[in-house]
């Protein structure tokens, strides 16, 4: 069973009629303890990276979710849930996040152009994935393969051995990790269509 | 490189998809989960559903129609009418939008589109401003209600002003051009594109497939919002992606 945890940011139907779409159970949780239990466990995100740390530790589930990675247990983060693998972000200041990947969540920086046109932030949007590592969530998605980003901060790990795929706009940036059993996407695979679901389902699958 | 979006809009009253001419005259165009998979299947980047009744049983129709193409699509969804207070924002999230757009709320009330930002983040949060010129003038005013009501503030600072209260991204309609088929208004849409660091939305008034081009290349648009020409079939998103891929404008195909 695939434990989604409900810590009061984001949508996270989407992400489990995602998995149910491609044929695995998911629940979505506010209970520590059934993430305890997961078999694998999904952190979404969205909002502010400041806001999403804070409810995940008031809510008990930071331990838990140390202690799923820790296990060797499946573990996939999304969009601000990969950022809050890393070291830090300095959205509306500088905040902590869990530290389990050394590194930085930055902002994009104004002023950004490509091919002489001016790039707006929030990164919003289908862009491009350079895969990097053949990690299991890409298993059958084609190099180049549109995905769908919504973000305004970036991320790029202090030990880049980490980043599975990277993607580019005005800079390039990591777009997935893989560091043993934590996979992590800066994109929406749940609103990526096609390819998305195959991620869903190769995480579902991820051993 | 981010590529340049094609959101099919879907006006939805009483259940069902309807598409009128310059906000009046509406014609039935379908069911709208039935016409969102529809879009899905021929490679739409997003979705954007607006509820052009807005009256209290209207948005529970809304949430149910939401919930059911949540369901069945996987990419991004914008709902949009009627959405006044953060219980409407977090229905609407919880059934399965990603992001909401506020219209009229934020004319009355701009710290309504602070506190969505702040509570729900910039990503969700789409400023709609359905836009009239000023007759013999070459600046435009925005409009409520459904494009009925002038409020004598001005597109340019109003957009400027709604990105510095978090709004994540603008959806400009022009309500000159809404449903005459003519093209987007390039100026009005030129001068938010400046004005702004956001992401444009394009609206109202394509009616060909060279107005989706015009829109990204001589307006600047980050995404075009079309209605009539694809739900009444003259074009598939394919088709129209095809065309733009082949005049050079970056699409996802």
């Amino acid at each position: 069973m695939i434990a989604i945890i409900d810590y009061g940011m984001g949508n996270l139907r989407s992400v489990q009629k995602g998995f149910e779409k491609v044929g695995f159970e998911a629940v979505v949780t506010a209970d520590p303890r059934v993430v305890l239990e997961a078999e694998r466990i999904v952190l979404p995100g969205v909002g502010a990276f400041r806001d999403c740390m804070q409810n995940l530790e008031q809510a008990g589930f930071v331990e838990p979710i140390l202690k799923v990675i820790a296990d060797g247990r499946p573990f996939l983060g999304i969009c601000v849930g990969m950022q809050l693998l890393l070291t830090d972000s300095v959205e509306f200041g500088l905040y902590k996040g869990l530290n389990i990947i050394p590194g930085h969540v930055l902002r994009f920086p104004d002023g950004m152009e490509e091919c002489g046109e001016k790039l707006k932030v929030p990164h919003m949007g289908w862009n491009q994935l350079a895969i990097r590592r053949p990690a299991p969530i890409f298993k059958g998605v084609e190099d180049g393969a549109n995905v769908y980003f919504v973000h305004s901060y970036y991320e790029m790990p202090d030990d880049e051995s980490a980043v599975a795929a990277t993607s580019t706009y005005g800079l390039e940036f990591c777009a997935a990790l893989w560091k043993d059993n934590i996979v992590a996407t800066q994109f929406h695979p749940e609103k990526s269509q096609e390819v998305g679901l195959k991620i869903l389902k190769n995480f579902g699958e991820m051993s | 490189m981010l590529t340049k979006r094609i959101i099919p809009c879907l006006d939805v009253t009483g259940g069902r998809v309807v598409k009128g001419v310059q906000f009046l005259e509406l014609r039935d165009a379908g069911d709208p989960v039935e016409i969102a998979e529809r879009y899905d299947q021929e490679g739409a980047d997003e979705l954007t559903f607006l509820d052009i009744t807005a009256s209290s049983d209207g948005r529970d129709t809304m949430v149910d129609v939401v919930r059911k193409t949540a369901e069945r699509v996987f990419m991004p969804l914008t709902v949009g009418g009627g959405i006044r207070v953060v219980e409407d924002i977090r229905r609407m999230l919880n059934a399965g939008a990603d992001k909401v757009s506020i219209n009229t709320a934020a004319v009355f009330n701009p710290d309504f589109v602070r506190e969505a930002a702040e509570r729900f983040g910039s990503q969700c949060t789409v400023v709609a401003i359905d836009a009239r010129r000023v007759p013999g003038e070459n600046r435009w005013e925005v409009y409520t209600h459904g494009g009925r009501k002038p409020t004598g503030i001005d597109v340019v600072e109003w957009a400027a002003r709604m990105e510095s209260f978090g709004a994540g991204e603008i959806l400009l309609t022009s309500m000159d051009c809404d449903g005459t088929k003519d093209g987007y208004d390039i100026a009005l849409t030129r001068a938010i594109v400046d004005a702004v660091n956001i992401p444009v939305i394009a609206s109202g008034g394509v009616g060909t497939l060279e107005h989706l081009y015009d829109g990204f290349t001589k307006a600047g648009a980050s995404a075009c919002l079309a209605a009539s020409i694809f739900h009444f079939r003259q074009h598939t998103v394919q088709e129209a992606k095809e065309y733009l891929r082949e005049k050079g404008v970056s699409v996802r195909l």
